[in-house]
């Protein structure tokens, strides 16, 4: 099952590469990893999403607590949760087709950021499904360039 | 205000505050400022000829006396020398404090001479480990490694030190307190688990108690055995738990698994409740997890929250000190106690009496296991016994006769050929009124023999015994039982050294024993003699240890010696 995981570590250098480096050694997979500061400038949250049965997350989740610099470990995925991730694509258009492109950035409230001649970049965010869907639909004219930044996630409420 | 003094000096001064006395290290370049001080300091160091050894030895300090062990190497090469020992540590729970020079902070990540980014190797067999950027940060620093190295479940921590911070100076204070928001260990079990445990072990017919290196890192085998004495309930010690039960008491099982006694490993098969304490279900104890004592719920005390349910699930986890955990306990039993069961004990006395360990002596040769037998009955199990990595550290496992905790050092989870020899160094400084024996194959003594220089120098009297069979005598076991006896680069024969020269060279008492008949004098003289001595004793060469459960096994089905 798919896990979104939030760790709230100590906002210090060499942080990440012990998490990253736990994943490895242990070897559990990563899906995603997305690090930024708190409103406490002291933490830093890194949300994880990761694959396992309930024994291995119960065995993530204490492995990262484990870690000197880690102040709570939550498994959002027992708790409703908000979960966004933004995508950058580049997609290749015509004269033709850059009006179809542009409907369905609208219909997903994307953002179209960048226009030339042949290439057109929008700015989507919204859930891993949301932006799933996106992509299929615009596949077939051409995308150039695509770029992800992994899901961060919030509690609800 | 007071003055400002170098960072050499910080380090020092925050050692003493720690009650630290003795540091295992080697020079360098930018520990100069560092050697410096220590030349005026009443701090005892002990130059070690290998980095490894420095390592190993603090780690033999620790385990002996319960202490911190120090260690201390230069940038790159030193550094990196003190990986294994640091790993070693970890593995086995160790409380060490590793500190290391590291180029000056403008160098660092600039490829510079002697620069190993050793914080960044050693994070994943560290517990925790810092790099010191500022000489503000250092006495904290080092007043957090300590504190996370000797609390929950202890570990090396390292401290990387720039040599421009060792230079810098800053008034001295040593911090009264730290608060490691993040780091919270949990002492006391719950208590409502406890009593579900004691309602398991009251309606339990076929208990075993599987006793880990927990228990001795803790300080509770007094706690154990009156757990012990409470229920009745025979006791297995895991490798690193040899010594928390005395193995001459009728309870005792010995050591369980891979190369565990028959009796234990039937006892633990057959049981109906295991209570687990401080102890992690090794591959090495457990054989293949999926029929590992398939009859049995568990009971699994760890104060580590991380261990429980990592290979096994148990019915009862308890997180918290072994110690605090079996006072509760014990405190519970006597409202609620627990009737031996007779019927088990009759059982196990009789696997007991079935399967003892034996070994057949045959030919004037000596055999290793009858020189555990002489080590007993010259030592009464009151020396403190090291070992290295191969069959003599099984027998040394097998037929010794442990009785106390911090009396067997041994290599556990990482297996380190070269660990004995330091590690006894270690505990010979820690213990100077203490027989200090380290139990060598002829294989393992070579990976740290230059430390017979440290011996002689500093006059430690470290008893080596080197069990000499002329092979890489385990690996060679497993070769003739699974690679149908092809000895692929195991044969020492021929290509050895004279030990005895060897350590002449050294100025260290060599001895001999090729004949059963010799050996108990050649002991004796080693035992009594004033100063360090390596004994090399020539044994049987293709004896092999038994019982056996394969690598992935089941703990009953053991391959068992066609010799007796
Ligand atoms: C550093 C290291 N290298 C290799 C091994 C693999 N190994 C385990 S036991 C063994 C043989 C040990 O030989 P010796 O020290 O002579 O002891 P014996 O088994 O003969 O008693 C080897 C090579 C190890 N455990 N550690």
């Amino acid at each position: 099952m798919r896990h979104v995981v939030s760790v709230i570590v100590e906002n210090k250098p060499g942080v990440l590469a012990r998490i990253a480096g736990l994943f490895s050694r242990r070897g559990y997979n990563i899906d995603s990893l997305a690090v930024g500061i708190t409103e406490n400038p002291d933490f830093s949250r890194i949300t994880l999403v990761v694959h396992g049965d309930d024994i291995i997350i119960e065995q993530i989740v204490k492995q990262l607590y484990k870690l000197i610099d880690t102040y709570k470990v939550i498994d959002l995925t027992k708790q409703t949760h908000i979960e966004r991730e933004m995508a950058l694509v580049k997609i290749s258009v015509t004269a033709s087709t850059r009006s179809e492109i542009i409907e369905i950035a609208d219909i997903f409230r994307a953002k179209i950021i960048d226009v030339s001649e042949k290439n057109l970049v929008i700015e989507l965010t919204g859930d891993q499904d949301k932006i799933e869907g996106f992509l299929v639909l615009i596949k077939k004219f051409g995308i150039v360039e695509l770029v992800r930044t992994g899901s961060i996630a919030i509690q609800r409420g | 205000m007071t003055d400002k003094i170098k960072g050499s000096k910080i380090l020092l001064e925050s050692l003493k505050q720690e009650n630290v006395t003795d540091i295992f290290g080697y020079p360098g370049g930018v520990l100069l400022d560092i050697y410096d001080e220590i030349y005026n300091s009443d701090i005892n160091h002990f130059l070690v000829r290998h980095e490894q050894a420095a390592a190993h030895a603090a780690d033999g300090y620790a385990r002996s006396s319960g202490k911190v062990g120090v260690c201390l190497a230069t940038s790159g090469p030193g550094a990196t020398n003190l990986v294994t020992g640091i790993a070693n540590a970890y593995m086995d729970s160790i409380p060490m404090v590793a500190l290391t020079g590291q180029v000056s902070v403008n160098l660092i990540g600039k490829d510079s001479f002697q620069e190993a980014d050793i914080t960044g190797i050693t994070m994943p067999i560290t517990k925790h480990n810092f790099l010191v950027k500022s000489v503000k940060d250092l006495a904290e620093t080092i007043k957090k490694a300590f504190y996370i190295a000797r609390t929950g479940r202890p570990g090396p921590v390292l401290i990387d030190l720039p040599k421009d911070i060792t230079q810098a100076r800053i008034p001295f204070e040593y911090p009264k307190d730290i608060n490691i928001p993040s780091y919270k260990p949990t002492y006391k079990g719950s208590i409502k688990q406890i009593k579900v445990a004691i309602d398991l072990m009251q309606k339990a017919l076929k208990p075993v108690i599987l006793a880990g290196g927990g228990i001795i890192a803790s300080n509770a085998s007094a706690e154990l055995r009156e757990l012990v004495s409470l229920t009745g309930i025979p006791v297995s010690s895991t490798l690193m738990g040899i010594g928390s039960y005395p193995y001459n008491d009728k309870l005792s099982l010995k050591m369980p698994g891979m190369h565990g006694t028959a009796y234990a490993n039937y006892a633990v098969h057959d049981s109906d409740l295991i209570i687990a304490i401080g102890m992690r279900f090794d591959d090495r104890i457990t054989g293949k997890l999926e029929t590992f004592a398939p009859k049995a719920k568990i009971i699994h005390i760890d104060i580590d929250p991380a261990e429980i349910g990592k290979c096994i699930q148990p019915t009862v986890p308890i997180v918290g000190d072994a110690k605090q955990v079996l006072k509760d306990m014990i405190e519970l039993l006597k409202e609620t106690p627990v009737e031996p069961k007779k019927e088990w004990l009759e059982i196990v006395q009789d696997l007991k009496e079935k399967h003892p360990l034996s070994y057949k002596q045959t030919g004037d040769v000596i055999y290793p296991q009858f020189v555990m037998e002489t080590i007993n009955q010259l030592t009464k199990g009151e020396a403190i016994i090291a070992t290295e990595v191969g069959t003599h550290q099984m027998w040394a496992a097998q037929f010794l006769n442990h009785l106390h905790p911090r009396h067997f050092l041994s290599s556990g989870g990482l297996g380190t050929m070269g660990f004995g020899f330091p590690a006894a160094i270690g505990a010979q400084v820690a213990n100077p009124d203490k027989l200090v024996i380290d139990i060598a194959g002829d294989g393992s003594i070579q990976m740290n023999i230059q430390e017979l220089s440290t011996v002689a120098y500093y006059k430690l009297p470290v008893k080596v015994i080197i069990i000499n069979n002329r092979y890489l005598g385990m690996v060679r076991q497993w070769q003739e039982l699974f690679y149908e006896g092809r000895y692929s680069h195991v044969d020492l024969e021929g290509k050895q050294p004279d030990f005895v020269k060897i350590a002449e060279a050294y100025d260290v008492l060599g001895l001999r024993a090729e004949k059963p008949s010799e050996l108990k004098k050649v002991l004796e003289k080693a035992f009594s003699h004033n100063g360090p001595v390596f004994v090399d004793v020539v044994v049987n060469r293709e004896e092999s240890v038994y019982p056996f459960v394969p690598a992935g096994g089941v703990l009953n089905k053991m391959l068992f010696s066609e010799r007796t």
